[in-house]
């Protein structure tokens, strides 16, 4: 389990996050929406240490992670898997020594054995026969995807995913926001998902956390959306006339 | 105005500092204990390609020439009969191993090899790739910083000598062809009164300017922020920054080695 109590964070004076505090449980898709600069990503790089929050607490089970010195952040990192936005794979490496690179410096597997996982997590995200191509030469869906079985390759405890969804076809999205939740369940992961693509939420979101304005403005479940008061939230998630028409169904 | 004029003066040593700062606080989490050495290896010898290897090409060309234009400008120099013909000789052998093959190839190798280091890590940080580096739990400094720094430090001092050789061969090819310098006098010369600490301080000089230059453009390529316009600055700021460390340090190593 994830526990983020009261953080908050700031840039240059100019603060991004206002005493933000949340769960996070395994076996459970946790999505943070919110509208482009509300500070989704801060706030995901802040749970995962890559931005060192200013106030309050981040624990991973039992241990004070925003407090923890190196080598226990090092420990608890390689529990974690993190999709970024835009995949962040290796440019200079080809999609199997991708998937391969954190089996090469912290699994004491032998290199067949390796080769097994990296082809296993591979073809966990339908990705075939493109183990020796490079990042360019593979689609945008397609480096997500290879960018998921990076994440997955050590078995991770935590999934965190920076909009996931972001440039894809809807078809490809709705493939990765399966996967996701097919990992989850299968694993036990605790995943946590930064999105503000609207099907996604309605399709594998368990625990919705609405920042607005870099506050955690509201938090429930996919269905509490649709009996939910809050103004900002609702003009955030019904802003289509679809999702109108759909809420307007629901109701 | 005196306000501004004063925070000026305020801020101008502190970004000096702060920079210093960080850069010893990078420095020091690059050389903390790999996760694991047969990767590091890895990583140095691709880098000897990358930072040696590439390089040899543009230096063998460059001490070529330079040696056989010394020649050609000490020649038309030293024309007093009372002057021997065999310091022109003499004169390129020493500019050679004190100063040209160690400084003024380093100087290239700051725009060569500075440039490619800054804009590779930082196009990594900017597309993230430093960040997914960090999320597997890998020390990012000491994977991507380390084996450069070793690479430089394995190379250089190979291209000094090189480029010491190459530049002797390219005045002795142009005495040979030109006849300029009776060829007689040009190998005396080459052999007179040589003095084996210029090569050893050459070599020094060499590893100290590998250090900096490496160093330096990794720090700049690390802490870049922004798009691709980000980038090219910061490789421009690891090359001037590169460039002025090593002539200061020229200087400092010359004062304490030389005199």
């Amino acid at each position: 389990m994830i526990k983020v109590s009261n953080i908050s964070k700031s840039f240059r004076g100019k603060q991004v996050l206002f005493d933000i505090s949340a769960e996070f449980n395994p076996g459970q898709v946790s999505q943070i929406i919110g509208k482009s600069g509300s500070g989704k990503t801060v706030l995901l790089k802040s749970i995962v240490g890559l931005h060192d929050i200013n106030v309050g607490e981040v624990w991973y089970g039992d241990c004070e992670y925003s407090k923890a010195d190196f080598s226990v952040r090092r420990a608890i990192r390689q529990e974690m898997g993190l999709v970024f936005q835009g995949g962040a794979l290796f440019t200079s490496l080809t999609v199997e020594e991708n998937v391969m690179l954190p089996l090469n410096m912290f699994s004491p597997l032998s290199k067949k054995e390796k080769l097994e996982r990296v082809n296993f997590c591979l073809n966990r995200v339908d990705i075939k026969n493109a183990n020796k191509l490079f990042p360019a030469e593979i689609s945008g869906g397609m480096q997500k995807r290879v960018a998921i079985a990076r994440a997955i390759v050590l078995n991770p405890k935590y999934l965190f995913c920076d909009e996931p969804n972001s440039g894809l076809d809807p078809q490809t999205s709705i493939v990765i926001d399966n996967l996701i939740r097919e990992l989850t369940l299968e694993y036990n992961i605790t995943t946590v998902i930064n999105t503000h693509d609207m099907n996604s939420i309605m399709e594998i979101g368990d625990q919705i956390i609405f920042i607005y304005e870099g506050k955690n403005w509201w938090q429930g479940t996919k269905n509490d959306i649709f009996s939910s008061g809050n103004i900002e939230l609702n003009n955030f998630v019904f802003a289509s006339k679809l999702y109108q028409k759909i809420k307007n169904v629901a109701q | 105005m005196i306000i501004l004029f004063n925070r000026k003066i305020d801020t101008i040593p502190m970004n000096i500092i702060f920079h210093i700062g960080r850069y010893f606080s990078l420095m020091f989490k690059t050389l903390r204990k790999p996760e694991k050495l047969r990767i590091y290896l890895k990583q140095v010898m691709a880098e000897i390609d990358s930072i040696g290897l590439n390089s040899v090409g543009i230096v063998a060309i460059v001490s070529v020439f330079m040696g056989a234009v010394l020649t050609i400008q000490m020649a038309i120099n030293l024309v007093n009969p009372l002057i021997p013909k065999y310091l022109i000789g003499l004169s390129v052998r020493e500019t050679m191993i004190l100063e040209f093959s160690s400084t003024v190839i380093c100087l290239i190798l700051a725009g060569r090899v500075g440039s490619n280091i800054a804009s590779e890590i930082g196009t990594m940080r900017i597309t993230e790739q430093i960040d997914a580096l960090e999320m597997m739990g890998v020390n990012s400094p000491g994977y991507l910083i380390l084996p450069k720094i070793i690479a430089a430090i394995i190379t250089f001092p190979l291209i000094n000598l090189l480029s010491i050789f190459l530049g002797i061969i390219g005045g002795y090819a142009l005495t040979l062809i030109t006849g300029i310098v009776p060829m007689p006098d040009y190998l005396y010369g080459l052999h007179y009164y040589f003095i084996p600490f210029y090569v050893t301080y050459s070599i020094v000089k060499m590893i100290v300017f590998a250090i900096i230059i490496t160093s330096v453009s990794a720090y700049h390529g690390y802490y870049t922020h922004g798009g691709a316009l980000e980038v090219g600055r910061s490789s421009t700021r690891a090359v001037v920054y590169s460039i002025i460390l090593v002539l200061f340090f020229d200087l400092v190593l010359t004062q304490l080695l030389l005199t």
